[in-house]
């Protein structure tokens, strides 16, 4: 049985219970103490900073050619903390209750109350660095709701808080790297883990310019690497990242949990074409004053403005009349998708739903005319306030918006369609962060643990900042209090000569296969199985032949690829073909936990388990457990369960009516 | 609608490089400039040559990675907008399109469109934060700030940092960068402490880095996909000068 090492005591006093007993180590022993960490987004330069300054010698590995690049940068509506400076009822309680009950259920208790527990500091810490959070003309900071949630605990810098955070972390990062505590490796990839004796103990990563692969020694190594979102090939990912540093993991040993949770967020910019390289996300703030709706009568072709009130169907007003339209991701998806395949969307794909502004310029621009004391405002007058307000909280989003498809969204609502956002699912950590293989760590979206089977928004700024800033500085002096007599390991030691063979054996063969179809056109491939089959509604027919077809195409994959140029060079196409070789064993593991799970939860959508109205049904009395997968070569996994027991969040019915 | 390009292509750092010429066929007006590429890349790949190698990750306009000199303008036609947020509206069919990388000596060309822009890091790292350790700070709203400070404050700390400013400048120029993060953190009361000390170290990094030195023209505020102030180099020159007369060592 798995050992999630949750501290003993009630949930409210496990974390300081915790901190108060765990091991120290002492300033000089830390300076002799090594730390890698793959990753530079929120996670990786939070852990990589905190670290340094702490005095550990940190090296840290981004395949990007600048730590700030990191996805992290791209999140956009806000960070959630239960500071409750709104006054509306708000606790660390409320906080964590709100993110098992997102969650559906199928997240440890004992991590999330942890988790709401720092969101505070978080805050703090952030403003402290220079963040330019939004504020209140007192000079206090301002906040948003968010999905899931009836408290207004979001903080947030425009549409690009993502953007903002990760500076912070960057900037504190770069600091320990002038101060000499910590040595950057940027354009590296990670491609190996170094184990020995059962322990982490380093990698193996490549110079993507010269090609050349190093061995690094680590007293321990941490994952901050990330989600695993483009095994569907087109999502709202970066076009780099990847799954490697997890899946290299997983094959060494380290479980990986329940792979299946995938979040597909449900307002995004369609799709437009076959050429299509990814999706873009519209921040799901745009649910706090944008309303969702599509045409009441099916395949109506009228332009929206023409459409009359009483012929529109808020469909998430309707049927969720206490959340409306901010009920969370996962429900919020499944609504667009119902109407859509009943016949109702729009566009000319008929793929995509409104997200309407015009009641929120209109509201909007009459409470500013009332500001200014103009009492009978002309319609012109509200409208032109209403933009200015508008363009306010979200002007960069309706801009990148009429980038992208050329329409103006302050006129025409605008037309969006769930996509592949984030995966709740991740390496199996247990309450230390750690592995199953030990001094091998997995921090933020990398790892499994709290967000359960559906991510509420504005959760993974949170989780990411908490584990770098405020859980791995003390879980990892824990493991490495008994590590201070362990020298550093030289890399001539036999594990790492045999690691980098390895590695270079599977360079050799992917460059040796000189196939004829592109790396670009197998990740398509695998994607279209994927979405189709294991997406936002899955079923035990389409999984067991997405398993086969997978299998299919990976074999086709290692005879036809083709990969151009050479290994010891600056080679991108070389980098996808490794990425997409992980992608196409994960996929397949994704497939397997999905059959594997026969009940409906979160983003995990099983057909055969729905309410009579449509909802997601769970069956606690099943699959209340996490599953951990065991990697046992190729196509084969052992099943580990990690039965969840909840003391103070009782699983009822998710109900957002 | 049918093109053709114009691509710099390089080996690496040593090789001298050229332009070599693409006929593009039936790109549609809705691809990216980027997703052009991609097809373009596809095609290469398929007759077994070599795929021109470029900067791009996050194709939302906020990682600052993508880095292409378009018909002699850093990411192309559109204003604010960054090279995978151009699209091929912007073109029209039998267009001539001119592809180059970053021109800086401060960028060395690593590959094709691909520039090293690890200079700015380093000017980073000479000073671009505020000295807190983690678990230092006070409650986040201890210090109110006023909206319009904290507003200015994040309208500089929008940088995406993908060095067009530097590129579109006719000498190479970094002070739009700098100035942005020192402009950022002055607005601030968080980084008064460190104020002095930040402008220096900031400015003699970036001319230790081989930077140009800035004639007031414009250029990098016209080009700026975030459409990041000329006003942040001006505040960064009185920061400068202020702490060149107050700074006691």
């Amino acid at each position: 049985m798995l050992d999630a090492k949750i501290p003993a005591g009630p949930l409210d006093k496990k974390w300081e219970n915790y901190k108060g007993h765990c091991k120290l180590v002492n300033p000089a022993n830390k300076r002799s103490l090594e730390v890698i960490i793959v990753g530079t987004g929120l996670a990786g330069a939070s852990a990589a900073a905190s670290l340094g300054e702490l005095g550990y010698k940190v090296k840290a590995f981004c395949f990007q050619d600048s730590p700030r690049r990191a996805h992290s940068i791209a999140a956009q509506g806000g960070i959630n903390a239960a500071k409750n400076y709104q006054n509306d009822g708000d606790s660390v309680y409320r906080l964590f209750y709100d993110t098992v009950k997102g969650g559906d259920y199928r997240a440890r208790e004992a991590n999330v109350h942890r988790l709401a527990e720092v969101s505070g500091n978080i805050i703090d810490q952030c403003v402290a660095q220079g963040v330019p959070f939004a504020r209140e003309y007192g000079g206090l900071l301002s906040n948003r709701s968010f999905g899931g949630t009836q408290v207004q605990r979001t903080f947030y810098a425009a549409g690009q808080t993502g953007q903002q955070l990760l500076l912070g972390a960057y900037s504190a990062l770069e600091r320990q790297v002038a101060l000499g505590n910590v040595t950057l490796y940027n354009r590296h990839e990670m491609l190996e883990i170094v184990k020995i004796d059962g322990k982490a103990r380093g990698i193996i990563a490549r110079d993507l310019i010269t090609g050349k692969l190093e061995r690094h020694f680590g007293h321990a190594v941490l994952l901050a690497s990330g989600g695993y979102g483009n095994v569907f090939f087109l999502s709202t990912n970066a076009m780099g990242s990847n799954v490697t540093a997890a899946w290299k993991a997983t094959r060494k040993g380290a479980f990986f949990g329940n792979p299946c949770y995938t979040q597909i967020h449900p307002t995004c910019i369609p799709v437009s074409g076959d050429h299509q390289s990814k999706l873009t996300l519209m921040s799901e703030s745009l649910r706090n004053d944008g309303r969702i709706w599509v045409p009441k009568k099916k395949d109506d072709n009228r332009k929206p403005a023409d459409i009359p009130e009483d012929e529109r169907d808020y469909y998430l007003e309707r049927r969720y009349p206490a959340f409306g339209n901010l009920v969370p991701r996962d429900v919020a998806s499944r609504a667009a998708k119902e109407r859509c395949d009943a016949g109702y969307g729009v566009g000319s794909s008929k793929q995509a739903v409104y997200l309407d502004y015009a009641a929120a310029i209109e509201r909007y621009g009459k409470i500013e005319a009332g500001k200014r004391g103009v009492h009978s405002p002309s319609p012109e007058l509200v409208r032109q306030l209403g933009v200015e307000v508008v363009a306010e909280k979200y002007g960069n989003l309706f801009e990148m918006y009429e980038k992208i498809t050329g329409e103006n969204p302050y006129e025409v609502p605008m037309r969006i369609y769930p996509a592949v956002h984030y995966t709740m699912g991740g390496l199996w950590v247990d309450y230390e962060l750690m592995t199953t293989v030990p001094g091998l760590y997995a921090l933020g979206e990398a790892n499994f643990s709290d967000h359960g089977a559906n991510r509420l928004g504005a959760s993974a700024l949170m989780q990411g900042l908490a584990d770098g800033y405020f859980v791995i500085p003390y879980t990892i002096g824990n493991y490495l209090a008994d590590e201070i007599r362990t020298k550093a390991i030289p890399t001539d030691h036999p594990a790492f000569v045999e690691a980098e063979q390895q590695v270079k054996a599977n360079i050799d063969r992917l460059m040796s296969i000189k196939g004829t179809k592109s790396v670009d056109s197998f990740h398509r491939r695998l994607g279209k199985i994927m979405w189709d089959k294991c997406g936002m509604a899955r079923n035990e027919k389409g999984l067991k032949e997405a398993i086969e077809e997978i299998k299919a195409l990976r074999a086709e994959f290692w005879k036809d690829v083709r990969i151009p140029g050479t290994a010891d060079e600056f080679n991108p196409e070389l980098e996808k073909a490794g990425r997409v070789a992980d992608f196409l064993e994960l996929g397949e593991l994704m497939c397997i936990d999905a059959l594997n799970r026969r009940e409906s939860c979160g983003g995990h959508f099983r057909e055969e388990s729905q309410t009579e109205e449509g909802e997601a049904l769970r069956d606690d009395a099943n699959f209340a457990y996490v599953a951990a997968w065991e990697y046992k070569g190729d196509s084969s996994y052992e099943l580990h369960k990690e039965p969840l027991i909840f003391e103070e969040a009782k699983p009822t019915q998710r109900s957002y009516k | 609608m049918n093109l053709t390009l114009k691509v710099w292509r390089q080996k690496n750092k040593n090789d001298q490089g050229r332009f070599e010429t693409y006929q593009v066929q039936d790109i549609s007006s809705e691809m990216s400039f980027l997703e052009m590429f991609d097809v373009l890349n596809e095609r290469l790949i398929n007759e077994g040559k070599e795929p021109i190698a470029f900067d791009h990750d996050c194709r939302e306009g906020i990682c600052g990675m993508c880095s292409m000199h378009i018909n002699g303008r850093a990411h192309g036609p559109w204003a604010g907008t960054t090279t995978c947020q151009l699209h091929m509206r912007a073109f029209k069919d039998g267009d001539t399109i001119t592809v180059e990388p970053w021109r800086a000596s401060a960028f060395p060309v690593l590959k094709d469109l691909t520039v090293d822009r690890g200079a700015f890091d380093r000017i980073i790292e000479a000073g671009g934060y505020i000295s807190v350790n983690t678990g230092n700070a006070v409650d986040a709203n201890a210090i109110p700030i006023p909206k319009d400070k904290a507003d200015a404050a994040f309208a500089a700390a929008a940088c995406i940092g993908c060095g067009a400013c530097v590129a579109a400048c006719k000498n190479s120029s970094a002070m739009l960068f700098v100035s942005a993060k020192v402009s950022q953190l002055a607005l601030l009361p968080q980084g008064d402490p460190e104020r002095s000390t930040r402008a220096l170290n900031m400015v003699a990094q970036m001319d230790k880095e081989g930077f140009g030195s800035c004639t007031n023209t414009g250029a990098c505020e016209a080009e700026c996909p975030k459409e990041i102030s000329l006003t942040n180099i001006a505040r960064l020159n009185r920061e400068f000068i202020r702490s060149g007369f107050t700074y006691e060592k």
